[in-house]
């Protein structure tokens, strides 16, 4: 048995080869990249490989525990199935461009410390950038320079904090860090910001929604899972994150309520469930750490799945809008029904993958005793159900007819949804598999007969809201209207930047202009010429009337030397002439 | 699901045109069949709690239909929340960055 790779590498090879081949050689090439790492990672053992000595430090590009490995897995399986899905693209900038951001995502999880994590990070950005500009849209352009901009902030936030904290250490180790020193803070916040911390989210829903269809999928699975990654590694037990991951899962749903594209809806629950691993990173025992990071393992699926189902919509019929949309169970029915199942996942449906992972962390907040963070928690569940759980496939598959008859999702499509909806109800049926790979040993019992009435009545009695909402005319219309969020500070405060440097700055280029350019320089360089003009016009008048020139024939002379002289047309004679006068006078005046 | 009411709407058209195909919801029957399930489940639900034993956190979770009435109220605070609070706030045209 050879050694094992890190799991990186095969992705990046793997995305260098991609251009070189064409049709189904490229299909194959881009299935087989996430098998072969799957298999090399199985054959993997927890310890610490491939150790690269680095000026004074040794880098670690694999650190395997059980908390690296846990999302090893589920990156392997996800990037199968967005692969899949993604299939019938024929750019390769997006092939590409998705391998290098899963590779990294993996990079990242496996590297053992701060230099080559930061790295990862970084390539993290630069590679699922592509991924938005790759729809070619004036929108999308837009959306990924700011995205761009907010995620180069977050990493130099971040490659600050490892300065700082390195150079108070004198250790690179990745490992528990907690918040001790400005280093650690920065660290803190530069995670966050790509964990989209509340005021720091909207990068995520402004660019996700922008990307392409299949994009979207890879975007969904890697940037946010790294950095709640991170923080469980690096801040378990941190307190504020309880507070911020309660803020998580509560404000972005109701914006969600009032949204009318439905990826950006999906956009806003993505947040609302990164908070509820962030709040139970935040609890830190062994109950909230192991549902936080089994809630990221359940929670790529099926918002893979969700973001699956909503792309084939769009793959299908153009739109995306809720205002455009409806009535596609008649002629999408599979999709229709693997939508469900990612709804029901999400909301966290009694035999679905969520009711396993989310009830973990409350169940971590109730035995914390901590009474305001858990009715935040109930509130954004059931929340939660009400956007995403009904709203999406109801806009999309049913409410009023569009009138819209478009074919069934392609095969290839079919098949990634259905191996994500697959895994969310197995997960959700049969638990233990994923439990026996969770960080610490699970004793949680998620199917007791109090659970699951209370989680059925929670959730019924929202379908319950929301259906007397909607009959009465209370539920909130679509409209097509755009809402504004914490982005609206850097969209038009940099707007208004831009406006303030233009009005102050123009103004004063234009009058140096003027001044400079145009005003003292000109009279310089005529003075220049005018003055050797003058002057000869002056010694050879002076000459001439010596020789008895005068009248009419004298002023034309004079007339004829400016003009030469400004011309630059001097008989030779006349020019040496000149130069040796000059001479002569220079020796006398010696 | 589609096709189980494969009736045509207007019977005098020899031509099948899709959008002319009755589907499961194009049936008020089946909307109304569909809810009164709805409904019936959730008198289940709320029937069901007196014979579970619960063993709680927090006093509140004891409390009869607690999280019944919690989904409820919640899912209609946010609602008008939503739509009274927010949307106001924050609704502008689709080309206000533009």
């Amino acid at each position: 048995m050879t050694e094992p790779l890190p799991p990186f590498i095969i992705f990046i090879l793997g995305a260098l080869l991609v251009p070189l081949l064409k049709g189904r050689w490229k299909s194959g090439l881009l299935l087989l990249i996430p098998v072969l790492g799957f298999i090399n990672l199985v054959h993997m053992e927890e310890g610490t490989y491939w150790i690269v000595p680095f000026l004074d430090y040794h880098l670690i590009f694999g650190r395997v525990d059980r908390l690296s490995l846990l999302f090893g897995y589920i990156f392997h399986i996800i990037s199968f199935i967005a692969i899949l899905y993604a299939l019938h693209v024929k750019d390769d900038i997006q092939h590409v461009a998705g391998l290098v951001y899963a590779g990294s995502a993996l990079g990242a999880v496996f590297s053992g410390e701060l230099f080559s994590f930061f790295v990862f990070w970084e390539m993290l950005t630069i590679s699922s950038i592509f991924l938005i500009w790759a729809r070619r849209t004036g929108a999308s352009l837009g959306a990924g320079y700011r995205y761009l901009l907010v995620h180069a902030a977050g990493g130099l936030c971040l490659l600050a904090g490892i300065v700082l904290h390195v150079n108070q250490t004198g250790s690179i180790e990745l490992g528990y860090l907690g918040l001790n020193g400005p280093g650690t803070y920065l660290i803190f916040f530069g995670f966050g910001l790509n964990c989209a911390w509340p005021v720091l989210h909207p990068w995520l829903t402004d660019a996700y929604p922008e990307a392409t269809i299949t994009g979207t999928i890879f975007l969904s699975a890697f940037t946010t899972k790294v950095a709640v990654y991170a923080l469980a590694r690096a801040f378990p037990g941190t307190q504020a994150l309880i507070w911020i991951g309660a803020v998580m899962t509560s404000f972005p749903i109701f914006y969600a309520v009032i949204e009318n594209d439905l990826r950006r809806v999906l956009a806003y629950s993505l947040i609302n469930q990164v908070g509820f691993m962030v709040c139970g990173i935040g609890i830190g025992t062994a109950l909230a750490i192991n549902g936080a990071v089994c809630h990221a393992f359940n929670d790529i699926l099926f918002k893979a799945l969700l973001f699956m189902s909503m792309g084939a919509v769009m793959y299908r019929t153009g739109k995306i809008n809720g205002t455009d949309l409806g009535g596609l169970y008649r002629t999408m029915p599979l999709t229709c029904i693997f939508c469900m199942v990612g709804a029901a996942s999400i909301s966290a449906f009694p035999l679905f993958s969520g009711f396993v992972s989310k009830s973990m962390v409350m169940d971590a907040a109730g035995a914390g005793h901590m009474r305001i963070i858990w009715f935040m928690l109930l509130f954004a569940s059931a929340g939660v159900f009400h956007h995403a759980g009904i709203k999406i496939p109801y806009f999309a598959f049913f409410s009023h007819d569009s009138g819209m008859r478009p074919k069934e999702a392609p095969v290839h499509m079919l098949l990634a949804m259905g191996i994500a909806a697959g895994l969310s109800i197995f997960i959700g049926v049969y638990p233990a598999p994923l439990y026996s790979l969770l960080p610490y040993p699970v004793e949680y019992v998620p199917y007791t007969a109090p659970h699951i009435l209370g989680q059925t009545q929670l959730l019924f009695f929202s379908a319950l809201a929301f259906t007397l909402l909607l009959l009465s005319g209370i539920y909130p219309a679509e409209i097509r209207c755009i809402n504004l969020d914490v982005d609206w500070f850097y969209r038009k405060g940099g707007r208004l930047f831009y406006r303030v440097m233009a009005r102050t700055l123009n103004p004063i280029n234009a009058a140096s202009e003027r001044l400079f350019v145009k005003g003292i320089v000109r009279s310089i360089a005529h003075l220049s010429k005018d003055i050797i003009a003058r002057l000869s016009v002056f010694v050879m008048v002076t000459f001439w009337m010596l020789t008895g020139l005068r009248g009419e024939r004298l002023r034309m002379r004079k007339l004829n030397l400016y003009a030469d002289v400004m011309g630059g047309t001097c008989p030779v004679g006349l020019g040496a002439g000149a130069a040796t006068a000059f001479l002569v006078l220079v020796f006398v005046l010696m | 699901m589609q096709d189980q009411n494969v009736n045509h709407t207007n019977p005098a058209s020899s031509i099948q045109h899709p959008a002319s195909k009755r589907y499961l919801f194009d049936n008020p029957r089946n909307v109304k069949i569909l809810l009164g399930c709805f409904y019936a489940s959730l008198l289940v639900l709320l029937i069901i709690e007196w014979f579970v034993h619960k063993h709680p956190h927090f006093d509140w979770e004891a409390w009869p239909e607690f999280y019944a009435v919690y989904g409820f109220v919640a899912c209609v605070v946010l609602v008008v929340a939503a739509k009274y609070i927010l949307r106001p706030l924050v609704k502008r045209r689709e080309d206000y960055y533009d």
